[in-house]
């Protein structure tokens, strides 16, 4: 059956408390999941009062202050802090999104962070994101053709044909969306996911994929598609504002579309 | 634990090349249900203080006992396709999945032919 209940070794515990510093007047207080493997203790929540004049405006400000001036064994994934790498994705106050992009202002009273959920974790905020991305390639996210390239220029598309990968090809696979997914939650290994799905959309909707056909075949199946059941969290918590429950949806079209 | 490569686990044995068939005709039944559990819900309003051999004569009509038998039908198959939804979702164990679609569905075969059989008695005055 589907685990409902945290093993006993998974069960948060209550860290330890770092106050704001003397003399802050804007303090907020951020309560973290902390969990190391070289240790046999159990996950905790450290909260750390934050001077708010000392930080940026957003979360991966925060955290990253917190990280240079208060606890440097915090350990998180980020990049570019412009939420075009998808590296800070988390759950900020019981909704994936992505740390960087998130103000500090938005949120009132505690901030609570923790890493994106149904994941394995490799330490703290850091979720083990191989099975995501195997499952990506697992759908052959690339162009597929037969006619070769024309010898004297780029493969061509109309304005209407690209208009039709608005919205599929700005994901940045910052897993938000699947880690927000029950389905997904309960059937990982099998059930493809909406990031995935959406981006095996993304290739059946380009006009210059000659592999519309193949590509339908590989998702037909009760498990790989058919477990979405359009609850919508992926939409909800897309950062980008994408909807892949909307591409799953043409997907499902697409393939009673080509039974005639 | 294996040593299997990440890829290898995440396509793990394919596509099974079906599954539209069964979402397809979920939604058939779906929409087929709105007319007839109308139909149904009506009858049952206009019905409810009639007596025994009202209810009876009226269901011995053969456009009555048509639409009922296809109210059980659809009903039966439309939940059975939902329930299999349900139990594939939560029950990762193989064989206890497996057990309790066959449950599932020989309840339902059951359900379904002594309904109709019971329509039908009604309908042949057998």
């Amino acid at each position: 059956m589907a685990q409902f209940t945290l093993p006993a070794n998974s069960k948060i515990e209550m860290g330890r408390t770092f106050p704001a510093p003397e003399g802050a007047s804007r303090t907020r207080k951020f309560r973290i999941y902390r969990w190391d493997p070289d240790t046999d203790d159990n996950p905790r929540i450290d909260t750390f009062e934050i001077d708010l004049d000392r930080t940026g405006p957003m979360v991966l400000d925060a955290i990253i202050h917190i990280k240079n001036e208060v606890d440097p064994t915090l350990t998180f994934r980020r990049s570019c802090r412009e939420g075009i790498c998808g590296s800070c994705s988390m759950n900020v106050n019981g909704r994936n999104t992505l740390a960087c992009i998130s103000a500090i202002e938005d949120y009132k009273g505690d901030v609570n962070i923790y890493p994106l959920p149904h994941m394995e974790v490799h330490k703290d905020l850091v979720p083990d994101m191989t099975h995501f991305y195997a499952q990506h390639a697992s759908v052959e996210p690339w162009i597929k053709t037969q006619s070769p390239t024309p010898p004297d220029r780029e493969r061509l598309q109309s304005k209407e044909e690209r208009e039709k990968l608005d919205g599929l090809y700005e994901c940045i696979l910052c897993a938000c969306c699947s880690t927000a997914c029950p389905s997904y939650w309960w059937n990982p290994e099998k059930y493809l996911g909406p990031a995935t799905l959406l981006n095996a959309y993304r290739w059946i909707a380009d006009s210059r994929d000659e592999a519309t056909g193949e590509r339908l075949d590989a998702l037909n199946d009760p498990f790989k598609l058919y477990r979405c059941h359009t609850i919508m969290n992926c939409a909800d918590s897309c950062p980008k504002g994408l909807n892949p429950a909307k591409a799953i949806g043409e997907v499902k079209k697409l393939l009673v579309e080509r039974r005639g | 634990m294996g040593l299997r490569t990440p890829l290898s686990a995440a396509r793990g044995l394919g596509s099974a090349k079906e599954g539209v068939d069964h979402w397809w005709k979920q939604r058939l039944t779906a929409i087929a249900l709105v007319p007839l559990l109308l139909w149904f819900g009506f009858s049952v309003a206009l019905l409810g203080t009639a007596d025994y051999y009202t209810v009876v004569g009226w269901l011995a009509h053969p456009v009555n006992a048509g639409l009922m038998i296809l109210v059980l039908a659809v009903g039966i198959w439309h939940g059975v396709l939902g329930l299999q939804v349900v139990i594939e979702d939560y029950i990762a164990t193989e064989w206890k999945k497996i057990m309790v679609l066959l449950l599932v569905q020989f309840a339902a075969v059951i359900l379904a032919l002594a309904g109709i059989l019971a329509v039908l008695r009604i309908a042949l005055g057998v």
